[in-house]
């Protein structure tokens, strides 16, 4: 797949943001995957060529972080957070039953390409807990039930909006651009902070 | 009864808190004004006088760092804020950036010129794609309003999911554009940091408590906490209690005052262990619930203040099931580079398997401190250590419970009780 002129630009305006050019290698590496949905060989290629670097090189690099992907994903990415405090809470029992209401193991994919499925380490959001990722969009507080009907309704293409994020959920694509420092004009968006967030504030509020 | 005291999150509940509108509304970007007219020096004395501690864990003083780095070497200097947040029950920088980003901006504004770089750089996780998108334009907005672009300028790097990151040596490497994995210290990186040049590392919240203490003052600051642990704090409170969430107080306060506030650990149930600051602190009981949650306090009673991650567990949880997970997770983040932890996280969750399945034996406790024994200070960086903390406090606490899994034959807890939609919704 060839790269157009306007993304070499855009290419090329992250590596202008570093002293040195090397740094750009992660944001380069987010914006390949959000063109071809994953770390393509091509990309490696390119940003080898870009960077002056060898593709051995990139490569060490895109296979050292789990966020890059070395094979395609879902077109929403589900991540189920197990690690101690949520998976106690509930994120055992709700990646068992996405599991099996989807088909797919860890780091599977659905037939369609719509959802993959994957557990995730500790997400920052342990007040929310059980919590569950899609393209790194908060969802909080799931059950069973709501899970399923959250992958329900991204089968369907009318995925739920996040909790704690824009209006809408962005694909894994748009997604990938965003965390490539794309500004996707959604900032605004959604709530600044949600119940847990504000609760010592609204005690301190009451005199507490 | 310690009163809690939003500072940080003081206006954190209006819809629009994390715009510059709302920021520069409750005064923001005048600290930032104030400090570029003070001498650097007398800003660094300020932040020392003022009692800040970091507040990513280590607690080492943040003026005192700033001071480090060496002046008029002509060298370009470095400011880099750690915003990988990703220690497990750690969730305060996270909500506080999606709030309010600037308070950030700003306090990166004064630290530069503290510290004389002209350019910083704000290392979040990649997992926030919201609150990237917030720092992101509250980047762009305080450029558009001539806060940033005159002499100092910010730019945010996403990480791309490696707790290892959150070190911060390892941060520096994958900031360079390479694997994230921890460099022998000394030099420290105040002499060789970023690009080999002096840099100050310091997480969001430390630095997001700046302003503040411009705004009002050294001895504002350190009228609150306690003798060694001066100002406000957040303390996340999460897991098995009736209302988790932020709570921001001053320095010194206790569980129990928090539990108080958050309506108790979960109705009809009993605390039985906590982690004060993250998984990577030693556990705590009920025995500890009027520790002062401060870093002598803490340090005192056998752990850590580390990030005031107080993750709450009831007398339904298996202490077996939560530490394994906990070691899977700091075997699954263990960057390879060092042996001691390469392979001995690798051990701890085989033997920590078995007995999770009832198939070990007594002696397999022995081993486990041993390891433990061998990968505590032997490692190359912090990881290592904190993976022991989770077993080795456990132990101490709870050896009946891990015998208990072998004369059961497997685990004597049903995990269905322990989820928060027990009975409900399972």
């Amino acid at each position: 797949m060839a790269y157009t002129p306007e993304q070499l630009q855009v290419m090329d305006s992250m590596i202008k943001r570093y002293p040195r050019s090397r740094s750009a290698i992660m944001p380069l590496l987010h914006y390949v995957q959000s063109i071809a949905g994953y770390v393509t060989n091509e990309g490696i290629e390119l940003i080898a060529k870009l960077l002056t670097l060898e593709t051995a090189e990139v490569s060490a690099v895109a296979t050292f972080y789990t966020q890059y992907k070395r094979k395609p994903v879902g077109e929403y990415h589900v991540g189920v957070c197990t690690n101690t405090l949520c998976a106690v809470m509930g994120g055992d029992a709700i990646f068992a039953a996405l599991k099996d209401h989807l088909g797919v193991e860890n780091d599977g994919v659905t037939a369609d390409g719509k959802v993959s499925l994957e557990h995730i380490e500790c997400n920052a959001a342990c007040d929310y807990a059980p919590v569950v990722m899609a393209n790194w969009e908060f969802y909080d507080n799931q059950d069973v039930s709501s899970a399923k009907e959250l992958v329900d309704s991204m089968r369907k293409g009318t995925p739920k909006p996040p909790t704690r994020g824009p209006n809408s959920l962005v694909t894994w694509k748009e997604a990938s651009a965003v965390l490539a420092g794309i500004n996707d004009g959604k900032a605004g968006e959604g709530l600044q902070a949600g119940g847990p967030t504000l609760l010592g504030l609204n005690l301190s509020k009451e005199g507490k | 009864m310690t009163k809690l005291a939003p500072v940080l999150s003081a206006h954190w509940d209006e819809k629009d808190s994390f715009t510059i509108e709302a920021y520069t509304r409750h005064g923001g970007y005048k600290a930032s004004a104030k400090a570029l007219a003070m001498d650097p020096d007398a800003v660094i004395q300020l932040v020392k006088d003022s009692g800040l501690r970091g507040r990513g864990g280590a607690g080492f003083p943040t003026g005192m760092k700033w001071g480090f780095i060496p002046q008029g070497d002509e060298k370009d200097h470095y400011l880099v804020v750690n915003a990988d947040e990703s220690e497990p029950g750690t969730c305060k920088d996270t909500p506080l950036l999606m709030a309010n980003p600037h308070v950030l901006i700003e306090g990166c504004i004064i630290a530069c010129h503290a510290i004389r770089a002209k350019h910083a750089f704000i290392y979040i996780r990649g997992e926030v794609t919201h609150v990237v998108r917030r720092v992101n334009q509250a980047i762009e907005d305080a450029y558009k309003a001539g806060h940033l672009g005159k002499g100092i300028d910010v730019v945010l790097h996403v990480g791309a999911g490696a707790y290892i990151c959150g070190e911060e040596t390892a941060l520096l490497d994958s900031l360079e554009g390479f694997r994230g994995q921890p460099r022998l210290r000394p030099p420290f990186p105040a002499i060789a940091g970023l690009y080999a040049r002096p840099t100050v590392v310091n997480n969001v919240e430390s630095i997001a408590s700046v302003p503040a203490i411009i705004a009002n003052g050294a001895e504002w600051y350190q009228g609150m906490g306690t003798e060694k642990s001066k100002g406000t704090t957040l303390y996340s409170l999460s897991g098995h209690v009736n209302n988790p969430g932020q709570f921001e107080a001053p320095l010194g306060i206790t569980l129990r005052e928090i539990l108080e506030l958050a309506g108790g650990v979960r109705s009809g149930h009993k605390l039985k262990f906590w982690t004060p600051g993250g998984s990577s602190t030693p556990l705590f009981t009920d025995e500890h619930l009027d520790v002062p949650l401060d870093y002598e306090g803490v340090s005192a009673a056998g752990s850590m203040l580390g990030t005031k991650a107080l993750q709450i567990f009831d007398e339904t949880t298996c202490v077996v099931r939560a530490v394994l997970r906990w070691t899977e997770f700091y075997k699954h983040e263990s960057c390879g580079k060092c042996t001691p932890c390469r392979e001995g996280t690798w051990w701890l969750v085989q033997i920590l398997r078995d007995l999770e399945n009832g198939v070990g034996t007594e002696a397999d406790l022995a081993k486990l401190l041993d390891l433990c024994d061998n990968i505590m200070g032997r490692s190359f960086c912090a990881l290592g250590d904190g993976a022991t903390s989770p077993i080795t406090s456990s132990i101490k606490y709870f050896r009946g419970e891990y015998l208990a899994h072998l004369t059961n034959g497997g685990c004597p807890f049903d995990p269905v009780k322990s989820t928060l939609f027990s009975g409900v919704n399972a």
